[in-house]
């Protein structure tokens, strides 16, 4: 067992751990986004960035970072709520994130945060891209505009479904998720059809066809039900 | 105690928080005790007055209009509320913003001489639905498409008692 502390509580946690986990099981909250039970951490989003004070304060994305012996973790303080909130507002900036009319208004982790981190408004300029809804799945739709780049569905397409038909194109801002090779959702071949991406995705970017506003409610937990389920190798 | 002086200004929105303003139903009748509402579209009033306490703006900030009187605004209104996630975020209004303003115009409205295209009878449309902030220093925001009357309450009443508003966690949802 590894001894460590979170905000001043001892916490104890196996070896390989993340300091999400251990935060976790501790009852500490830490905000998440692309982080998913079920699904390997990525690191992408940072919203759970924390502290470590004897690194010199350095911050690390807790969801991506194993425990270590004696490590004395900061998860919230004034100072990582201001980045997380900053973060946050980067994120509603870099794309068109309008909450009114969207289907998952009301069931969204993106919206969820904005209140938990009192996020009023965006203090950055918006971006305002001009970006392409696709509906010709003949199932679900996808909805750039309301993409966070979490890569929740792409990690749930090819580490529990094993399509592999969700990856990313591009760089930076331009950085899209695309179906195969960049081919309209619809015609991809090895798209499954499982909506496991659907169920992932923590904004109403991906969606089932046929919901109107507010009527797109996610099952993100059914990605660690269905790894649970399966036998240990 | 005189009263406050509050006004209310509707820019680039579908009137959605005016109607919810409106909901504050038998609240209203404590709000017309502590406030004058000095300018409103819902009061005939054509000049936006000077030494306005209390401003609460719905919409962006569409045409040069608005852009005009924002900044007329700004400078008669101690505190300056942004009202709505039009106000806020730009929100519906903003969604024309990827695409150019001629081309928006031209489908929308005419193919030949759209109004709105140059200045004219109506104002000059902005190439981008800006929220408040994007233009003056904006005091307060209040989000929600549109914010409940509760939520309007519980960030008016202080204002009227001369105190701090201060929302959090569910008074701040978007959409």
């Amino acid at each position: 067992m590894i001894t460590l502390t979170i905000d001043g509580i001892k916490v104890q946690a196996e070896e390989g751990e993340t300091i999400l986990q251990a935060a976790k099981r501790a009852g500490i909250r830490i905000p998440t986004l692309c982080y998913l039970e079920g699904l390997s951490p990525r690191g992408a989003c940072r919203l759970c960035l924390v502290e470590i004070r004897n690194w010199g304060g350095r911050l690390v994305p807790s969801c991506a970072t194993p425990v270590q012996e004696g490590l004395e973790v900061v998860a919230n303080s004034p100072r990582l709520r201001e980045l997380r909130r900053t973060i946050l507002e980067m994120i509603f900036a870099e794309r068109n994130h309008i909450c009114a009319f969207c289907v998952s208004n009301g069931h969204c982790e993106l919206q969820d945060l904005a209140m938990e981190l009192g996020m009023d408004h965006v203090r950055f300029p918006y971006r305002w891209p001009l970006l392409f809804v696709d509906l010709s799945h003949e199932k679900y739709g996808i909805d750039h505009n309301r993409c966070v780049l979490c890569g929740r569905c792409v990690r749930a397409c090819s580490e529990v479904e094993g399509a592999m038909t969700w990856g990313f194109s591009n760089r930076g801002i331009f950085t899209l998720v695309e179906a195969d090779l960049g081919d309209p959702w619809g015609k991809s071949t090895t798209c499954t059809g499982c909506g496991k991406c659907v169920q992932a995705c923590p904004t109403g970017a991906l969606f089932e066809k046929g919901k109107a506003t507010s009527e797109q409610v996610k099952k993100p937990e059914i990605i660690l039900e269905v790894t649970e389920r399966r036998p240990r190798v | 105690m005189s009263k406050l002086r509050v006004a209310t200004v509707w820019f680039s929105g579908c009137s959605g928080c005016h109607m919810s303003f409106l909901d504050l139903d038998e609240r209203l009748l404590e709000f017309a005790e502590r406030a004058e509402l000095v300018f409103s579209p819902i009061a005939d009033i054509k000049e936006f007055p000077e030494n306005v306490d209390v401003v609460l703006i719905e919409g962006a900030v569409g045409n040069t209009e608005h852009l005009r009187e924002l900044l007329e605004i700004r400078k008669k209104a101690k505190i300056l509320v942004a009202f709505g996630d039009c106000a806020v975020t730009g929100n519906v209004p903003s969604l024309r913003n990827p695409l150019p303003r001629e081309e928006v115009l031209r489908t929308v409205y005419a193919k030949d001489d759209p109004p709105g295209l140059e200045e004219g009878e109506v104002p000059k449309f902005l190439p981008r639905a800006l929220p408040l902030s994007a233009v003056v220093p904006v005091d307060f925001f209040l989000p929600g498409c549109p914010p409940p009357a509760d939520r309007i309450w519980k960030f008016l009443r202080p204002v009227l008692l001369g105190q701090k508003p201060e929302l959090s966690g569910p008074d701040l949802k978007f959409g």
